[in-house]
């Protein structure tokens, strides 16, 4: 073979170039810059301390995101459970739709939860047709709207891991569990879903770590009522310019979402969640 | 083995579930098909005013091009380049390669409000804010990843032997890359194009960052409409959206099929 290790390399060069310039670069000037922006030190980080606002976005941007990840998960746990157990053609046709519904843009979703959860909107007149309730529930404009809309986007990333995960269970294990004389329920507490453990924890990560930087339909459905870290950010930057704050939160968002990469790569290997290194 | 009533239970509730994460997607249609005014279902009749509307506006239709353009563009330079990496690093195949796919990885995992924060501080001093190029660019960058994700599992399951025969029979670097490699990882190729095209289609938040009046592509577009709540061309834009994106999916899906046998 005529020098494979070089040509190899060449051909990862463009790909590799593209991303130092154009990515990693400016990623580490704006970590540069909330540093240096106003005033070289830790003045940005120091709001942190002083600031009501930064502490209330960041608590109200954790506290959404638990809450978003522990649904989708449960959820998603249900729907992985029911299509690792369904007969062949059931199966495709809930991948299909499984699949579908991760295609479907985010704009259109956030604008179909915009006619569905308003004051007039479909959810509140039905319901009030059916006389379920009296006066419309306030769905949008609070965190109840923010999570349906997040939680409604996450659950297919949530489904995949804990899919993989219960493929490969062995399922003489559960037999074994019965015939020992085991219940359902405490085969599948003890026994199903100790093993489905790696999926749950890499479905968690996956989907927190989505959430964390999530613009779109919080800035929507929250309506500036539920104010989380990516919003903020496009704030600073874009209306009061105030990038040093922007960058800082930026820098936090950046170490947080690597930080949990690196938990995830502690229990899946990543090349399983992203799928395709060579062996 | 008999299943267990909890388990037709779940079976049951994952069913409504499915048809719940993509039900509420389609109340764009009847909101597309008003007469009223404004935004509102529609009562007594339908009408096709708002698709009219959005295919004869010059803003919308400059949108749909513009997005077009972008995402064609940078679809095709996000498949050269990932598809080159990945058979660049399934020839290489050693820790150090693995390594630098993580790196290469990094745009999927960054959250995209900071990636938009990147290339506004490279964008600003270049010139390349409001561009054509600074989008494509941009677009090409966070897209490149999906490729060299399909590109690379199509190739785990390529025989490596048929690299070295064809290099044996004499054939160069070039055409062994171009008559061997590429037609035994076309499907990989082929949902990665198809991949790198929907996220610049639907891609919003760096095109918030990046663009100002002369680049308006669609998402940005119905950002706006959303943002202001009252236009329903902006449900038949969703409708016109989504049905793209699903003929993509349609592509993909028939594609896939198709060859999977064969493999």
């Amino acid at each position: 073979m005529r020098l494979p290790l070089k040509s190899g390399w060449l051909l990862v060069l463009p790909f590799l170039l593209l991303v130092g310039g154009l990515f990693l670069g400016p990623i580490l000037n704006v970590l540069w810059i909330s540093v240096t922006d106003p005033a070289p030190g830790f003045g940005n980080y120091a709001q942190l301390g002083s600031s009501d606002t930064l502490r209330r976005i960041l608590w109200t941007t954790l506290r959404v995101c638990v809450i978003c990840t522990a649904f989708s998960v449960i959820l998603g746990y249900s729907i992985a459970y029911a299509m690792v157990h369904a007969a062949g053609p059931a199966q495709s046709r809930m991948v299909g739709l499984l699949l579908i519904s991760f295609w479907i843009s985010v704009l259109v979703r956030t604008f179909s939860w915009l006619m569905l959860l308003g004051r007039n909107g479909v959810v509140n007149s039905g319901l009030e047709a059916l006389g379920i309730i009296t006066a419309p529930i306030a769905f949008m404009r609070n965190e109840l709207g923010v999570l349906i809309g997040m939680v409604h986007y996450m659950v297919p990333y949530a489904v995949l891991p804990i899919f993989a995960a219960m493929q490969s269970i062995d399922g003489r294990v559960v037999q074994a569990s019965r015939s020992l004389g085991g219940s359902g329920a405490q085969t599948f507490w003890r026994i199903y879903l100790p093993l489905t453990k790696p999926g749950i924890v890499a479905a968690s990560l996956v989907v927190f770590i989505i959430n964390l930087g999530f613009y779109v339909i919080p800035a929507v459905l929250g309506g500036g009522k539920v104010l989380m870290v990516a919003e903020y950010i496009s704030v600073q930057v874009l209306i009061t310019l105030q990038w040093g704050t922007a960058a800082m939160l930026a820098a936090i968002l950046l170490f947080g979402v690597l930080a949990l990469m690196f938990l995830m790569s502690r229990f899946m290997k990543l090349s399983t969640v992203f799928g395709g290194a060579r062996t | 083995m008999r299943v267990s009533l909890p388990a037709k239970l779940n079976t049951g509730f994952a069913w409504v579930l499915l048809v719940l994460l993509i039900a509420p997607a389609l109340v764009a249609i009847p909101v597309s098909l008003t007469p009223k005014t404004f935004l509102s279902f529609p009562t007594d009749e339908l009408s096709l005013q708002y698709y009219r509307e959005l295919f004869s506006s010059p803003e919308w239709l400059s949108s749909f091009a513009q997005s077009t353009v972008i995402g064609a563009v940078s679809t095709l330079l996000a498949t050269t380049i990932g598809t080159l990496c990945a058979i660049g690093l399934w020839r290489v195949s050693s820790p150090a390669g693995e390594v630098v796919r993580s790196v290469l990885l990094l745009p999927l995992v960054v959250p995209p409000i900071i990636a938009a924060m990147a290339f506004s501080r490279l964008f600003v001093p270049l010139g390349l804010i409001d561009s054509y190029t600074g989008l494509i660019l941009a677009h090409t960058v966070l897209s490149a990843p999906l490729v060299l994700i399909t590109v690379s599992a199509s190739l785990a399951g390529f025989d490596a032997r048929l690299e070295q025969a064809s290099r044996n029979l004499g054939a160069s670097n070039w055409v062994t890359l171009r008559r061997v490699i590429v037609p035994g990882i076309r499907p990989g190729i082929l949902a990665g194009a198809v991949f790198a095209f929907i996220s610049s289609w639907d891609e919003i938040v760096v095109t918030l960052f990046l663009s100002k009046f002369s680049v308006y592509t669609l998402p940005r577009r119905m950002w706006n409409g959303i943002r202001e709540n009252t236009d329903p061309t902006v449900a038949a834009a969703a409708v016109v959206l989504m049905a793209i994106t699903l003929l993509a999916f349609a592509i993909w899906a028939l594609a896939a099929r198709r060859t999977r046998p064969a493999a």
